[in-house]
């Protein structure tokens, strides 16, 4: 398995995030928290969770496509916000709901320190321009 | 609240960009209406969502419309009163601008005692030209009670 999903965005990589582990073909990641993930006071902005579900959700999509030069580009994406984000690391884990040829549907779960109690989930839906 | 000043995006956005997450995206202020607020997310090197592109990574454009629209609930209900966003919902139809700023705009079209509806677009300079399209529903957190806890 090609681990190219540790290659995050530069965004990704200004706010953090890092691939942490790996549940088989699945990349963990985690955002350990700092200022900068900062919300109203004593929690967490409900846009860095969303930044994070999506670098999650574009990690599990990158780790399944054997072609690695692919771009992948959003069509859209729905946030649930189910609980406030405390001061503290969190995590997000991707699923492919459906890889396709040219589309993949994503759902993604974000938590912190119980992964039975998600933070924020997302469903997305990605576009992929293969080379070939 | 009514003998209060109402409330005024323009004073409103360099104090929350002071600070954490708006403050790293470094969020200006540029214009608002009755029921609206316009958000500049300024480009950035470090926020692109490829290394090989200079195109604004959508994460970014997500928090630009979340506090558009926190900003618009505001300027509609005229205080500041805490809402947490319940989902959001983004539509990107075509990509950014390589270095181009994004702005986005937050409409709030319907506030009741409990619950904001908020729609909006994000554009890289027109705004008949927008590169996403969004719509989000916000639930008041009950004054005077603290935010309510994960468990």
């Amino acid at each position: 398995m090609s681990k190219a999903a540790d290659a995050l965005t530069p965004y990704a990589r200004a706010l953090g995030m890092t691939v942490s582990e790996w549940e088989g073909d699945v990349p963990i990641l985690t955002a350990e928290y700092t200022k900068n993930l900062a919300g109203r006071p004593g929690a967490l902005h409900g846009g860095a969770i969303s930044g994070l579900l999506e670098t999650a959700g574009y990690a599990v999509l990158r780790a399944a496509l054997d072609d690695q030069k692919a771009r992948l580009k959003p069509i859209n994406v729905t946030v649930q916000f189910l609980r406030a984000g405390s001061l503290e690391t969190s995590f997000a884990k991707g699923r492919i709901v459906k890889l396709g040829r040219r589309t993949a549907n994503i759902s993604v779960e974000a938590w912190q320190d119980n992964a039975a109690k998600p933070i924020a989930s997302a469903i997305m839906n990605v576009k992929i321009e293969r080379e070939g | 609240m009514a003998d209060q000043t109402p409330f005024d995006p323009e004073q409103f956005v360099p104090l929350m960009a002071s600070a954490g997450h708006p403050g790293f995206l470094g969020l200006t202020y540029c214009d608002k209406g009755e029921n609206w607020v316009e958000l500049e997310l300024p480009w950035r090197a470090d926020l692109l969502g490829e290394d090989d592109s200079e195109i604004l990574a959508s994460g970014p454009i997500i928090s630009l419309l979340d506090m558009a629209s926190g900003l618009a609930i505001w300027t509609t209900r005229k205080h500041f009163t805490p809402f947490a966003t319940l989902d959001l919902r983004v539509d990107y139809i075509r990509p950014a601008k390589a270095k181009a700023s994004v702005i986005g705009r937050a409409d709030c079209y319907r506030l009741t005692k409990s619950a904001a509806f908020v729609r909006g677009l994000a554009h890289d300079g027109d705004p008949d030209d927008p590169l996403a399209h969004f719509a989000a529903v916000f639930m008041s957190i009950s004054p005077g009670k603290a935010p309510p806890k994960r468990r």
